[in-house]
């Protein structure tokens, strides 16, 4: 169980991070800024067009280049049953989107390269592109892979659709037969990427013996190796990865593109390779999120007491399945108490690049669809947004819609504090709309290690394997000072590689804090346990006779001996003489992550000339379980509104009609710049997760469920109508005004 | 990045004579100002190698004058410094406004009007506001200088009526009668940090009884190159201003366009919005008068 409501020294304090020198001044190095003697540089082929048969590649120019040392295409990859992923990163039979990947070089320079990539001749047989789930679905479609059976079922007829999902519970029918108000609506929400600043890159150095070093910058280095190890069919001991800083990932830094090439080139030329990405390659070629398309039913009776909800879902997940269909369905209703439900969810295949993580995978896109249709029942119910959730709310013990019961959660207390925020009590100006909306997400465990080294002087370092993306090194230490009762200035936080630390899943699914920092506080109190043990030998007791308070082993009460305390500090000084230096260690397979809920509402207006949408203000309440470092919670739920926000207003992929990505910069995808928005408020709301021992629950995701919907409800209460499409960028508010006047 | 040479001549003569060299051996010579164009360029699509001549050292180019009849601006000068000078910013605030809403604080250090001039896109912030002012683009060449007006110096996307072997000194804006004031409004879904999806200059004078007696209307974003728009003017001439001329105005500025659907926006968008900027820049240069900002 979780602790009771006590003082913490460390956790709750917001000190400097670790790693803020480094970064301010720009000494962090990034994953380009690595370089080894004799380096080459690599490049790719990408196809020209959507959806083609390649009939031949002529690689003999490229070859013969005076300062290429290697060139490859996936014959230069092992042959057997080659993985999705090694069919993303080198084309095989078929070009799957335009700019798919399908040969790359390695050359003395770049320019080198370059030259060599523009003289491979390829020969193409164009085919028809698929580029819409709609188009996907007609009956008539094009397939993008010829052998692909829905859900792998050699009885059904080839088709685009991967995969399906179903969930159900109760009876809709007759749920929907008790309401008194019904909403259905269908939604859209287009293909956003994740929009990190620092493209991919890594550098690749294969030895004499075949064995790999990779620097690059991931999310996690052991699913790196792990990826290398699968398309390249190499020994997991062959391959070292070291990550680098990491400018951003989003989710977008789980998979590899160019890691596994570099390592190929390099094993050919006898070289080390690097391989950075451009930032049209990085929006043409790497994974966005599924564009959706979603249909809600949803029905209420005169009491606001929702009776059913039926929900269709079709997520496009790119020239290869895997799109979040399935967290987006177990998501759409799972802030409700519902006891009738129908949830369909497809997964479809495209002709765009394949879909990759992005925040809270797949529940922007249902919870969209869900928050906006729910914001429409308090409409016809003329209840006020808040209240109607509450009453349908799931709390501890609630049957969730993807089936089992939620332990303690803290959605209602998220409303509640909503209801009574000052910045919700103040209503809007008149011409100014606002919207509400609740965000979820799962949040995993998985395994993680650490380490704990105690230096001479009483100095901790900590030795994990979480790249360090949203400030966990600080959230480690103070976790640590916590636990072991020292200064947090005294620790330090090491991001380890492959060979130096015990394996680690990736940062992802908002993990890091819960799981790595179990494992540490777990690896902390290894050390308390030694400490004691030096402690109890020193003034020759059991061991069970000595406690540990506030950084000090002292004496159990009841304990009768006159001994000073002994503090982390001596005992670390003197350990050379109690047994060696103090080492701490731990590894988890961490369970009971804890969902995590927000509620967020956000004030615009609308320039009914233009069709621009301002955002005049937005709050975000959420629970974080137990904020360890405040202020990077508070940049967690900041930077997710941002990023809902963008998506809401402007984001999107633009594909002309032979599937063409036509915005593939940051000038024309648009993400929000620092002064499009307000300053986001936060109100960290704190329900302990019982799995874990300060009650931490993940943060980094839920932020960008609630803002799509935030934005677009209050964008429908300032036009008087819905516009159900995002985004809602200019010309389409604009003509979606023409059309209502 | 493509290869290149870089030379930066001290004086008019230096660089005639450069771009005169290049021309005879055949090679690429390309004016280099702040380089926020040009060199963005380079390292993407238009890998050419080329001689980047640097006239940013150059007197004339660096050289802003304001006499009794008309002001020099030259072509180099970064923005950041021209909206550091009060008393332009107080004859041209639209123009210099139009400079200001170019890139980041950084890029305004090396962009120059020149620059954007000679980017000659259609979509190039300072235009419509030069247009609106009735500016003349300075051209040296081998036989001598010659004055253009702005809106005749673009000649399509990304094209100019400069030959090889010319190049821009500096901008010719005559100096506004008494109450006269200029405005520049431009479309983008950000707030900064974009390229225009339409934009609108207009500049105004109103006699001591509210009536317009001059007027002059630039818009930008709408065609293969941005236009003066001469009935938006007449429909401001002899009246005040007033919502009726201005709609009217903005309504010939419509009729004017002739824009394409791209990712920044369709026709009818286009279309639509640079009526409403012109009507938006007409009443913000004529409360500057009626505010008596001059």
């Amino acid at each position: 169980m979780a602790e009771a409501v006590r003082e913490f020294t460390a956790i709750g304090t917001r000190p400097i991070r670790p790693d803020g020198v480094e970064k301010v001044t720009g000494k962090a190095n990034f994953g380009a800024d690595f370089s080894l003697p004799g380096m080459l540089y690599g490049k790719v082929l990408r196809s020209p067009y959507a959806h083609a048969r390649v009939k031949g590649i002529d690689l003999s120019e490229a070859k013969a280049m005076e300062g290429v040392f290697s060139v490859i295409t996936s014959a230069d990859f092992p042959k057997e049953n080659p993985s999705d992923m090694s069919c993303n990163i080198l084309a095989r039979e078929k070009v799957l989107y335009h700019g798919h990947a399908l040969a790359a070089v390695a050359a003395r320079s770049q320019s080198i390269a370059e030259e060599a990539i523009n003289s491979i001749k390829v020969e193409y047989e164009v085919l028809q592109p698929v580029l819409s789930a709609d188009a996907a679905l007609a009956e008539d479609a094009p397939l993008v892979d010829e052998n692909l059976r829905t859900n792998g079922d050699e009885s059904f007829m080839p088709s685009n659709v991967a995969a399906t999902v179903h969930y159900e519970r109760g009876d809709v029918d007759k749920g929907f037969e008790k309401a008194d108000y019904i909403v259905e609506e269908e939604y859209r929400i287009p293909s956003a990427h994740q929009g990190y600043i620092e493209p991919h890159a890594c550098v690749a150095d294969v030895n004499e013996k075949g064995r790999a070093s990779v620097w690059c910058c991931t999310q996690g280095a052991f699913e790196v190796r792990n990826y290398i190890s699968e398309v390249l069919q190499k020994k997991i001991s062959d391959i070292k990865v070291t990550p680098s800083e990491i400018g951003g990932g989003f989710g977008g830094k789980t998979v590899v593109y160019v890691e596994p090439v570099a390592v190929r080139l390099s094993e050919l030329a006898g070289r080390p390779v690097k391989m950075v990405m451009n930032r049209e390659e990085v929006f043409r070629a790497t994974g966005p999120c599924s564009a959706t398309v979603c249909r809600v039913k949803v029905g209420a009776n005169k009491d606001g007491i929702i009776t059913a909800a039926k929900a269709w879902m079709a997520y496009e997940a790119g020239a290869f399945p895997g799109s979040p269909v399935t967290p987006g369905c177990m998501s759409i209703f799972a802030p409700y108490d519902l006891k009738n439900f129908v949830i369909d969810g497809l997964d479809v295949l495209v002709n765009k690049p394949k879909v990759a993580a992005y925040r809270a995978p797949g529940a922007p896109q249902s919870m969209h669809a869900m928050e906006s249709a729910v914001d429409e029942l308090a409409r016809k119910l003329n209840m006020d947004p808040i209240d109607l959730r509450l009453k349908n709310a799931a709390d501890e013990g609630t049957e969730a819609p993807y089936g089992p019961k939620y332990p303690a959660i803290g959605l209602v207390e998220c409303l509640k504090a909503a209801k009574v925020h000052p910045n919700y009590v103040n209503k809007p100006a008149k011409d100014v709309g606002r919207g509400v909306a609740v965000g979820f997400w799962f949040n995993i465990g998985m395994q993680s290690s650490a380490e704990i080294w105690v230096a001479p002087n009483g100095a901790v370092t900590i030795m994990e394997g979480s790249p360090d993306i949203g400030g966990s090194r600080a959230s480690m230490c103070l976790m640590a000072a916590e636990t072991l009762g020292i200064p947090y200035d005294s620790i330090n936080a090491v991001i380890g590689d492959t060979e130096s630390t015990g394996f680690c899943n990736l940062t992802g699914g908002s993990r890091t804090t819960f799981a790595t920092g179990l494992a540490v506080v777990r690896a902390c109190e290894d050390v308390i346990a030694e400490c004691k043990r030096r402690a109890a030998m020193t003034w020759d007791l059991d061991t069970e006779q000595v406690d540990w308070e506030n950084g000090f082993a002292v004496p159990r009460p009841g304990v009768n001996i006159e001994a000073e305390p002994l503090s982390f500090a001596e005992l670390a000084k003197t350990a050379g003489r109690t047994g060696g230096p103090l080492v701490g260690r731990a590894s988890v397979n961490a369970q009971g992550a804890g969902a995590c809920f927000s509620v967020n509402w956000t004030d615009v207006t609308v320039d009914r000339d233009t069709g621009k949408v301002d955002v005049q203000a937005f709050t975000a309440v959420q629970d974080a379980g137990r904020a360890i470092h405040p202020s990077y919670v508070e940049g967690q739920m900041q930077g997710g509104a941002v990023q809902g926000i963008g998506w809401a207003l402007n984001e999107e992929y633009i594909y002309d009609d032979n599937g063409v990505l036509e915005n593939a910069s940051f000038l024309d995808y648009r993400i929000p710049v620092a002064s499009d928005v307000p300053m986001i408020d936060c109100q960290i709301v704190e329900v302990p997760n019982p799995s874990h021992p300060y009650g931490v629950r993940g943060v980094g995701e839920t932020p960008i469920v609630a803002p799509l919907a935030a934005t677009a409800n209050a964008v429908r209460e300032v036009l008087g109508f819905r516009i159900n499409d995002l985004p809602m960028s200019p010309p389409r508010v604009l003509e979606a005004l023409d059309n209502a006047s | 990045m493509s290869r290149f040479g870089y030379v930066a001549p001290k004086s008019v003569a230096d660089t005639i004579h450069l771009l005169h060299d290049c021309e005879t051996r055949g090679e690429r010579a390309q004016i280099l100002a702040g380089g926020t164009d040009v060199i963005v360029q380079m390292r993407t699509f238009d890998r050419e190698p080329r001689t980047l001549v640097d006239v940013k050292y150059i007197e004339e180019l660096n050289r802003v004058s304001i006499e009794d009849n008309e002001t020099y601006i030259g072509a180099a000068i970064p923005s950041g410094v021209l909206n550091e000078n009060q008393k332009l910013k107080s004859l041209y605030p639209g123009l210099l406004e139009s400079a200001d809403l170019i890139g980041s604080t950084q890029i305004q250090g090396r962009a120059s009007i020149g620059g954007n001039l000679c980017n000659s896109s259609p979509a190039g912030d300072t235009i419509p506001a030069l247009i609106a002012n009735a500016a003349k683009c300075l051209i040296a060449g081998t036989h001598g200088t010659r004055n253009v007006p702005v809106e005749d110096f673009v000649t399509g996307v990304g094209t100019n009526c400069m030959t090889r072997t010319e190049f821009l000194l500096g901008l010719i804006l005559p100096r506004p009668r008494p109450r006269t004031q200029d405005a520049y409004l431009r479309f983008i879904p950000r707030t900064e940090m974009d390229i225009a999806v339409v934009g609108a200059g207009v500049s105004l004078t109103l006699d001591h009884d509210r009536v317009c007696t001059h007027a002059r209307v630039g818009i930008g974003a709408v065609a293969p190159t941005p236009l003066l728009v001469t009935k938006a003017a007449e429909a401001l001439i002899g009246t005040q201003c007033d919502e009726t001329s201005l709609q009217a105005a903005a309504d010939a500025c419509r009729a004017a366009a002739s824009p394409i659907t791209d990712k920044r926006g369709t026709v009818v968008y286009r279309r639509k919005v640079v009526g409403v900027l012109c009507y938006r820049a007409g009443v913000i240069a004529r409360d500057r008068i009626l505010n008596g900002q001059n």
